[in-house]
């Protein structure tokens, strides 16, 4: 599945994902393949993508929203406070 | 006639101001470049959000979107945002600007400014400077935003108008700022930025995709979110746009600047090979005028 995270400034992040770990605003979830349609607000803390071709990536947010459709995942994040 | 001497000095410093101001233009050129990339990068960021938006309000029941910031009040207390530039030579970019806002506050919005419940805030130095010297309230300023322009600097400014507004310190926020239109062409526009003006039409068109989302932590909490934050993309762009339109606007006025240059440096050096001219003539009447008169002795 892909996904595409992307910040006011600047595309972060935009790629093929195994599973990627978000920090909701009411307590972290995973979204693995084929997951059904959501839509959810994310809080602080960390975002974690399992990609395909870059091994595991941690972002720092600070809150934003996350769409799942059809195995296309757009996060909206305001900021990315650091990444790792 | 002007001295052969004082012609060559004028010249001469009429060519480095336009050395400057082909300069300036170049500068502006790049400068433009990247504010146009930052537009363009801003843009999917603010297509998803409004995406998600009316994914949102189409399962909703009445397809109208509530919150604090849509609340229509009776505008007591009006905030004009003015968008300018921190420097000058751009033309009629930040006069306009200042002369639209001035006359906002005192047609559309007359008794509010006379009961002095009009304020500003201005985002630029050149709005500060003329705004504080017609006297008129201003209850912010954001001076240094185009140093490094990005999304963290504005998001201070959003929420503090944000907050104002849901605390009814104000109740009516209109923006007003340059739109990019090309390179010689800023157009002027007034937006209402809160209460939010609902967009009936938009939200009908859209085909109710309906994909049965899941909801965390509840479809009223989402929203309830996510329009600050695209109140904020709104302001975003508003500021983008004019940092584009102002360096369209610079590279335009410099452009002018030293094409004047260039005809003004013609007519002097025309003057220059003139005065030459009528120097040398003079000199040989006068070595004629002395042969004729060594002859005739």
């Amino acid at each position: 599945m892909t996904i595409k995270v992307i910040t006011p400034d600047a595309p972060v992040f935009e790629g093929e994902v195994n599973q990627v770990k978000f920090p909701g605003s009411k307590g972290g979830f995973e979204v693995l393949k084929d997951h059904a349609p959501l839509i959810s607000t994310l809080g602080k803390g960390t975002l974690e993508l399992d990609t395909l071709s870059e091994g595991t990536k941690r972002y720092q947010i600070d809150g934003g929203v996350v769409e799942v459709l059809h195995n296309n995942i757009s996060v909206l994040v305001e900021t990315v406070i650091s990444a790792g | 006639m002007p001295s052969l001497k004082e012609v060559r000095n004028r010249i001469n410093s009429v060519k480095s101001t336009q050395q400057i101001t082909k300069a300036m233009k170049m500068v502006s050129a790049a400068k433009l470049r990247k504010a146009q990339d930052a537009i363009i990068k801003m843009r999917p960021y603010a297509q998803l959000l409004n995406k998600i938006i009316q994914n949102l309000s189409a399962s909703n029941t009445d397809g109208e979107v509530r919150s604090v910031y849509t609340e229509e009040r009776e505008p007591n207390r009006v905030l004009i945002i003015a968008i300018t530039s921190d420097r000058g030579l751009c033309g009629a970019f930040n006069s306009n600007i200042i002369k639209t806002s001035v006359n906002l506050a005192q047609e559309k919005y007359a008794p509010q400014f006379a009961a002095g419940n009009v304020s500003f805030l201005t985002i630029g130095n050149k709005g500060y400077d003329s705004i504080r010297k017609r006297g008129l309230k201003i209850i912010g300023t954001y001076a240094t935003l185009f140093h490094n322009l990005n999304f963290q600097s504005v998001k201070e400014a959003g929420e503090y108008i944000l907050n104002a507004f849901a605390n009814k310190e104000l109740d009516r926020v209109e923006i007003i700022f340059n739109e990019f239109k090309n390179v010689a062409t800023q157009i002027i526009r007034v937006q209402q930025f809160l209460p939010i003006v609902q967009d009936t039409t938009q939200t009908q068109t859209v085909s109710s995709t309906n994909n049965d989302y899941i909801l965390e932590p509840s479809q009223a909490e989402i929203i309830q979110e996510l329009i600050p934050k695209s109140l904020k993309i709104q302001l975003y762009r508003a500021i983008l746009e004019s940092n584009a339109s102002e360096h369209g606007a610079r590279m335009t006025a410099m452009d002018k600047a030293t094409e004047n240059a260039d005809s003004l440096v013609k007519d002097l050096t025309l003057v220059y090979n003139r005065t030459r001219q009528a120097a040398i003539t003079k000199e040989i009447l006068e070595i004629v005028g002395g042969a004729e008169a060594l002859k005739g002795e």
